[in-house]
This record gives C-alpha cells, structure tokens and sequence, in this order.
C-alpha cells in the first residue's frame, strides 16, 4: 500500500483494478491549506490519461506489474503470439497493443513484456535490432539529385532511410526508439 | 550544492536586511523550540523531547509586539512535516515582519515596496530573472479578493466550494495558475474559516483581512489585520484544535501566554513571506533544492 506522500512521478498504482502511471506529479499547499498530491495518471493498458488531486489522507494499491522475458513465436492475423522463456507458458498479444513494436518484430526475437495480473499489456523491444533489406533500388552512380540517403524496406515491411552503399539482402542495425539506421552488420 | 546560487542567497538576504533596518524594523531572534504551538488543522509540527520546533515564528514575534516593540522583523528556520515538493521543505527559511501601526492595506502596500526595492537592486544583474524583476516593478499590482478570483477563473463560486469541501482544490486547480502572471497579485478577503489568527472585516463580517501574494502563479506571502480580541482567538483555537487533533496532529497545550499577551496589542498586522521561494523568484530557480545549501535528501 501506498499512501499519498509515496505519489511522485513514475509511481504505478492500481485504480479501479487498472494498472496506472504518474505521468507529471507536484505536491501544493495552499496557504494554511490542506496538502495536495496533483497527479496526471495514464492508463498502462489503454493509454488514456487524466488529472486528479489527491489529499494526504488517501491510500493506493501498488500496481501488480512485472517484466518477463518473452520470445515473440508468430502472428495468426491480428493475434500475436508470445512465450514466456522460464515457464514456456504462451500469452497472446492483440495487434493493436504492439503498433510501436511491430515494425521492428522478427519470429523468435526475445522481447520484455509488462504483465499485469497475469496479463500482458505491453512489449518493450530491445533498443537496437538487427533486420534484412529486403527491398533496396540499387544506388545509381552519378546521381544528382544532391540526396545522401535512400529509401529501403526491411523484412518487417518496415521502411527507412539508409545510405546509398546498403544493398538488398544486406542486415542493418536499427534504433527502434527513433526507427533510424544505425549502422552495416557484417554477417 | 550550488555556489552561485548560494551567493545570490547570501545577496538577497542582505538585501532584506537593509530594506526592514532602513524602515527601524528591529531584527529579532525568537527561540525555534517552543512548549505550544497555534494549533492549525493542516500543518504538521516535528516534535523535539516534549516540546515542538515551531511551523512559524508567530507566537513570539506577536508576544514582542504585546511587550511594545512597535516593529519587528525575524528571517528563521521553520519546520513543517510531509511537506516536500519543489516548492517546500520540511525545513525552510521564513521572513515575518510585524508592526503595531497598520492594517492589512498598509501591508499590502509595504510588501509591493519591499520587492519592489529588491527588484531595483537585482536589475539588469546576470544570473537574476530578469522577466520576475521587471514584474516586480510594476506600478500597479493587482487586488482580487477571494470571491472575484472565483467568479473570474473557477467553475464554481467560493461559498459552494466551501460548502462542498473542495475550497483548496478548486483554489489550486483553476484559480492559482492564473495569479501574478502580468503582474503580481494579491488575493484577499478570505473566508472566516480560512484565516484563524486574522481579524474579521469591519466591513464585511463573512471575510477575515487577510491576503496572500501570487507571482506568476506562486504563493509567496501570506499576511493579515491581526486579530487582537483573546475571547474570539480563544474560540478560534478551539476550532482549529478539534480539527488538528481529528488528524492525529500533537502541538502541546492551548499557547496561554500568548493569549494573555494578546490582549495587550490594540491592532497590529504582520506578514510571512517564504525567503526560500524569494530567492527562487529572483535567480529563476525552478527547485528549491537549487536555492538551499543541502536538501533532506542530500544529507
């Protein structure tokens, strides 16, 4: 349990059975006042956010989050499909949850997934990935159009600029916080 | 620790040491640990042994004023427990200043003079905010009371909030951010209820004469008409205990000393003004971690 003076930015609490996180937190006192947590909540599974004050008297149940290493197996439509590499128990992950993930998902990748209640409701990716070019036009030599990067798409489906020296079938390594290239990986 | 910033302290607070000397305040020094304190509903004294350190050099300095001293100013440590943002401590620094002549306008009116002579001399000098000082100069400070502030900025109007026992919420949410933005603000003419040691209006029986002083949306001061009548501060305490003591808060017995001084003092008015937040305003600090030699955290 935690009471209103453990509030600060970051905390995650449960409310209302809902995993939450203090998104911006500031501590008011009006003048001979009362104390006041503000807090800006964001839902952690639906994203949602709204402002509310609490006073000190208030009590809070500690979100019930952990992090497992999963391996992503495959998708079936719109379902992903995730196990978890201790217990080997498979979780299933709506498409509409990964949009920032999918992109930059392979079959067999580990990847951190928050649980909540025994439910998954987020993958964190590793910060960089490996990913074949799987579509590349070949860099004409003496082009002028002044560009010093190209377009390619990535086994995902994923597409971003490169420098003009990366071939099709060539791996690259990808940021998937920005989605920019990194760099060449030599097989 | 941040050596600049302590310098600038170390500059204001001489600062204020001129203008209240220049004015024959006489500074004081009240003792910080105290048998009782003024029991108040929403401010937690630190016990020391049986007694407590004080959440405000009130007592006191009021008790000089019942001895004739006609003007005094303290700058002294208080100490307030669960208080901790970047805008509080549970230590900090406070400048209270009281006079026997005057009233809550006059007050008004020595505080725009006071910060607006600091302003003068911090102008135009690196490493001060230059956008706060230029506020501070301002001819024409603003006067809400309580009631217009409400009808301007919050969706209710006080005496519902009252009523519905959310006055600091609807106070914090919607009408704080919008004070002192152009220029500094006072608000003023609180409820009753919200003003314990502050004299009921002469004028209008359901306020007290008490104001606190907004700049760009932050509490800075806070000071009013004394209340002087031992009877009604008597009652008000009662009030007040019956409050504190529902929440568990221990501040000693009913400060009786005090009470009898009191009424020895035909008027007076006096006012507590953050220095930590002062010298926070003035540097552009956005923490008060940055203005303060070293935080309960650092320690």
């Amino acid at each position: 349990m935690y009471t209103s003076s453990d509030l600060r930015k970051g905390l995650k609490i449960e409310i209302d059975g809902e995993p939450y996180i203090i998104t911006n937190f500031e501590f008011s006192k009006p003048g001979k006042g009362q104390s006041l947590y503000r807090c800006r909540l964001k839902n952690m599974v639906t994203g949602n956010a709204f402002d509310k004050t609490y006073r000190s008297s208030e009590k809070f149940k500690k979100a019930p989050l952990d992090e497992r290493k999963m391996q992503f197996l495959y998708n079936q439509g719109d379902e992903y499909h995730f196990m978890d590499t201790k217990s080997f128990e498979q979780y299933v992950i709506l498409e509409e949850n990964l949009q920032d993930v999918i992109p930059f998902m392979v079959d067999n990748m580990e990847v951190d997934v928050l649980v909540f209640h025994d439910n998954p409701i987020g993958v964190t990716l590793p910060n960089f990935v490996n990913l074949t070019v799987t579509k590349s036009d070949p860099w004409v030599k003496g082009d002028t159009s002044g560009t010093d990067t190209k377009p390619v798409t990535v086994e995902t489906g994923f597409e971003l600029q490169v420098p003009p020296f990366v071939e099709e079938g060539s791996k690259i390594q990808i940021d998937t916080r920005t989605g920019t290239y990194i760099t060449r990986v030599k097989e | 620790m941040n050596l600049h910033r302590l310098q600038q302290r170390a500059a204001i607070i001489q600062a204020v040491r001129f203008f209240f000397i220049g004015r024959s305040y006489l500074e004081v020094e009240t003792p910080i640990r105290l048998p009782a304190l003024i029991p108040e509903a929403h401010i937690l004294p630190l016990p020391s042994a049986s007694w407590f350190l004080q959440t405000s050099p009130e007592l006191c300095m009021k008790r000089l004023l019942a001895a004739g001293v006609p003007r005094l100013f303290q700058i002294c440590k208080c100490f307030r427990g669960s208080e901790r943002g970047h805008r509080h401590l549970p230590e900090f620094t406070m400048l209270e200043w009281y006079r026997l002549d005057g009233q809550y306008q006059d007050l008004m009116m020595e505080t725009q003079e006071f910060l607006g002579d600091l302003a003068a001399r911090f102008k135009g000098e690196r490493g001060y905010d230059q956008e706060i000082i230029s506020l501070l100069g301002q001819p024409d400070w603003q006067r809400l009371t309580v009631q217009e502030a409400f009808a301007l900025h919050a969706p209710i109007s006080v005496d519902r909030a009252l009523a519905d026992d959310c006055f600091d919420e609807i106070l914090v949410e919607h009408v704080e951010p919008h004070l002192g933005r152009d220029r500094p603000c006072f608000l003023h003419d609180y409820p009753t209820a919200l003003g314990s040691l502050a004299k009921t209006s002469s004028t209008n029986p359901a306020v007290a004469e008490r104001f606190e002083l907004y700049i760009g949306g932050v509490e800075l001061a806070n000071g009013f008409s004394e209340l002087t009548d031992p009877v009604e501060q008597q009652g008000r305490f009662d009030r007040e205990a019956d409050l504190a003591r529902a929440q568990g808060i221990l501040f000693g017995d009913v400060p009786e000393k005090f009470l009898a001084d009191l009424a020895r003092i035909e008027a007076a008015c006096g006012i507590a003004l953050g220095v930590d937040r002062l010298v926070m305003l003035l540097t552009g600090a956005q923490a008060i971690d940055e203005v303060v030699s070293f935080s309960p955290e650092t320690l």
